[in-house]
């Protein structure tokens, strides 16, 4: 067991985990995190999907040693009102059946809209393919991200 | 619960007062061999009009995706004329009124089951606030109208809101026979409201089955036996009690459990099990042999399932011959929220927290396990992380009670590796089928047979929907079956026999076109007259598709049709290949599910099951060698992600029929729209999936 210190959701955040443990669990079982999901261990589905130093990350592989000093933003930490573009967009488009790889797929289409502020189709499916949809929500979440996009330059444009 | 009970005896409907204020509607249903009138009557209550104005709905289904919560809502608000924001919903334990003992999600059932009864009790709630509201204006009810979860004085445009008409609501006796709306009042059915679960489900916070959390909680993870059926011999636990974490090893009926303060220490002591296996008599099975042995089976005649005029004597005389076999795979259901359960095992009782599509199943397999009576073994319903008929087995929470009753009184979470999920599924059933259909001179067909070898479940039915009853006028049909012995669990999964069964028919009279000469939607026009609602969306999805016009070179059209769920459904889809690769560009799809309650739904559940057949076609199959599945997680089970994802176009046909099903209407017909149009493209027939590419080059 070590400790482990990292900034989670915009908080400081200290864990008395096994090394190797990977961050997944800990946020699941010792933090009771619960939105961020387990869905293959592997990195194959991106359920698991969580910003680390905002870089969209699988943690059921990432060994939470890794993630010291680190910041770390789970479905939790995008809003507390569910005001973020890509949520709103979400809402719109009522993307979600089953709704259980949601948070991977909203964290990864976060990452995409901060960085590209245009996606065309195939930006979204090169950056999307990585999260698996089994209930087939894909051509929502293709419209999803597009109006995301639109909310985000808005969001942008109104700081300016 | 209530301090005052009115019981309607012609409709069952019950009503009554809740603790703490609020009027209740539910229903009393009929039970075989009782009297209506013995014993106490409880309020299994439907819905909750608060004094707060807030309406409750329980939803005795599950909501797996498919829409339940919103839809069903949807039906009680259309009668009870609420503001639709007041709307809560919540999911309750197990009971007869609930539909028990087979209370949950299956078959595409809910709308159907639940379209007369909800709107029912909304009428019935709406008719007593409206008469507590007269009485209270002493003025006859003709003068008084509900609307937006307020009642209205005609004469005088006063108004009282639900919440302060319910106290006086639930004192009044159950209203007889209210009518309800005709299809032109509809002002909620068949409109699409924002989904009720969208927003708890794009923070993280809605709740599935793994998401519980009970005080004092362990975690579980089992090592199963890699062949079906198989037992432990003899198991070292002691490397696995000394991982960092785990508390305890034990085991159980289906193999060695780890027990550790969190999942990923059980899962790493699980990695340091010692087992010996008695792998039992399936630990030889490979598909190989499967389908040689299948293929054998075939050969000789089954079990008649149908049989119209002289099939073999037809075929006999036909002017052109068509014989086939097809094949399709085992599959798994991998729904993206693996499987689990968490129980708390007492001496008095038993508490089952668990996304499940069959509430009671749950309830019952606990009761059995632990030899608690049933009413003490409590379910608590999850929102499902998909479920495709794999929820509606209970072998998870066996295990899971299993485990808890090892540990008790401990709360125990049994969690599914996806690994587990892929191994240990109750399986779409292989099935190999041999066909041969007769064409007359003028090409007309005159004779269609069928020899079916699938494992069957729950009746032989299972093996043959959608061959069976197909719905083609052909003068002379057999069509037989044959059970295979096999030790691989098999079960329900997204639209069951239809599943390979529409594949199969749908591809096989595609041949039958084509040995006719004659274009594969004229064919079938010809052949559906007797099935107008079918030949409707047949029509509906060449028109809009563009069936018979040019196509960008390279592009490719196929057609499949099917009627499963008391829906139609029919679809072209557009492909091209390349080098042996299958890509499909569009889908456009024809509906009919009769009436419609919220269009959205029903058009997100049409992509959903396109996605879900589409994997199929080029992906999925599960395999068996030396007893065990070869396929291991989503890198060699991998279905369809969103750069594979095709435009789908949906039309849905306007009707006043009752509902149909919808989360099963469009998996069976991509998947000959597909196949079909790789034909179209390649002159390749595709008799066997999962597609090769060095297949189709």
């Amino acid at each position: 067991m070590a400790a482990v210190k990292f900034t989670l959701n915009g908080k400081s955040q200290t864990v008395d985990a096994v090394p190797q443990m990977p961050l997944l669990w800990v946020l699941r079982d010792s933090l009771a995190m619960t939105g961020t999901k387990f869905g293959c261990g592997m990195a194959l589905c991106g359920a698991c999907t969580v910003h680390i130093n905002g870089q969209p990350t699988r943690s059921c592989i990432t060994q939470v040693s890794t993630v010291a000093g680190k910041s770390v933003t789970t479905i939790e930490g995008l809003s507390s009102d569910n005001s973020h573009p890509v949520q709103k967009a979400w809402i719109e488009a009522d993307v979600p059946q089953c709704g259980y790889c949601q948070s991977g797929q909203i964290m990864t289409a976060a990452a995409l809209v901060a960085k590209t502020t245009n996606p065309s189709d195939s930006d979204i499916d090169e950056a999307m393919r990585g999260n698996l949809c089994r209930c087939g929500t894909y051509q929502a979440i293709r419209q999803a991200v597009h109006l995301a996009a639109r909310y985000q330059a808005q969001a942008k444009g109104g700081a300016r | 619960m209530k301090s005052v009970m009115s019981v309607n005896r012609r409709s069952f409907l019950k009503t009554g007062a809740a603790v703490g204020g609020g009027l209740l509607v539910g229903f009393q249903l009929p039970v075989k061999g009782q009297a209506q009138t013995a014993g106490p009557l409880t309020l299994n209550a439907f819905v909750k009009v608060g004094t707060d104005d807030t309406v409750t709905l329980e939803i005795h289904k599950s909501e797996m995706g498919q829409g339940t919560v919103t839809s069903l809502s949807q039906l009680l608000a259309e009668e009870l004329e609420c503001d639709w924001k007041k709307i809560r919903t919540e999911f309750p334990g197990v009971a007869p009124v609930y539909g028990a003992p087979m209370m949950g999600a299956y078959g595409s059932l809910s709308i159907r089951t639940s379209w007369q009864p909800l709107r029912q009790a909304g009428a019935a709630a709406r008719e007593m606030l409206v008469q507590a509201a007269a009485q209270q204006w002493k003025v006859d009810k003709s003068q008084c109208r509900a609307e937006n979860s307020t009642v209205v004085n005609t004469a005088t445009g006063a108004k009282l809101t639900y919440g302060a008409l319910a106290e006086a609501a639930a004192k009044l006796p159950a209203p007889a026979n209210v009518p309800l709306k005709t299809a032109a009042q509809y002002k909620v059915i068949g409109t699409s409201p924002k989904r009720l679960d969208t927003p708890a489900k794009v923070n993280g916070s809605i709740g599935f089955g793994l998401d519980v959390r009970r005080p004092g909680m362990l975690y579980a993870s089992l090592e199963r036996c890699p062949v079906f059926e198989g037992k432990v011999a003899s198991f070292d636990g002691s490397k696995a009690m000394a991982v960092p974490g785990v508390k305890k090893v034990v085991q159980i009926s289906n193999g060695v459990a780890v027990i550790a303060d969190n999942t990923w220490s059980a899962m790493e002591g699980r990695k340091a099990l010692v087992i010996k296996w008695d792998e039992g008599k399936w630990a030889n099975v490979s598909t190989p042999a499967l389908r040689q042995e299948w293929a054998g089976l075939a050969a000789k005649p089954g079990m008649s399932m149908r049989k119209a005029g002289d099939a073999a004597g037809a075929f006999a005389g036909a002017a052109k011959k068509v014989e086939a076999v097809y094949e399709a795979p085992y599959l798994s259901h991998a729904p993206m929220e693996p499987l689990n359960a968490t129980v708390e095992v007492r001496p008095d009782g038993c508490d089952i927290w668990v996304a499940s599509q069959i509430q009671s199943l749950a309830q019952q397999t606990a009761a059995m396990v632990t030899g608690l009576p049933a009413n003490k073994c409590l379910v608590h319903t999850q929102y499902l992380g998909g479920g495709f008929g794999r929820r509606g087995g209970a072998d998870y929470v066996t295990e899971a009670v299993e485990i808890a009753k090892a540990m008790s009184p401990t709360p125990v979470k049994l969690t599914w590796s996806r690994e587990d999920d892929l191994q240990h599924d109750t399986y779409r059933p292989a099935s190999y089928v041999k066909f041969s259909g007769g064409l007359d001179a003028q090409g007309a067909p005159v004779s269609f047979s069928a020899r079916v070898v699938c494992p069957p479940f729950g009746g032989n039915g299972t093996a043959v929907e959608g061959i069976q009853d197909m719905k083609y006028a052909i003068p002379n049909v057999a069509v037989e079956f044959t059970a295979p012995d096999t030790g691989t669990p098999v079960s329900y999964w997204r639209s069951v026999g239809y599943s390979q069964n529409t594949y199969f028919m749908e591809a096989f009279i595609d041949e039958m076109a084509a040995a006719a000469g004659a274009d594969p939607v004229e064919f079938r026009r010809k052949l559906l007259a007797g099935t107008p609602r079918l030949l409707n969306v047949l029509n509906i999805a060449a028109e809009k598709s563009d069936w018979g016009k040019p196509l960008p070179a390279g592009r490719f059209r196929g057609v499949g049709v099917v009627a499963n769920i008391g829906s139609f459904n029919a679809q072209v889809a557009e492909v091209s290949v390349t080098q042996g690769k299958v890509k499909v560009h569009r889908v456009v799809c024809a509906v009919d599910c009769g009436q419609v309650i919220n269009p959205a739904i029903v058009e997100a559940q049409i992509q959903s099951g396109i996605v879900y057949g589409m994997s199929t076609v080029t992906k999925l199959g599960i395999t068996l060698d030396k007893g065990r599945v070869v396929q291991k997680n989503f890198n060699n089970y991998d279905p369809i992600r969103i750069d594979e994802m095709p435009v789908v176009e949906v039309h849905i046909v306007p009707s006043r029929e009752n509902p149909g099903g919808i989360g099963e209407a469009s998996t069976p017909s991509i998947v000959p729209a597909v196949v079909n149009a790789v034909y179209a493209a390649t002159k390749k027939r595709v008799r066997m999936l999962p597609i090769k590419a060095a297949d189709l080059v």
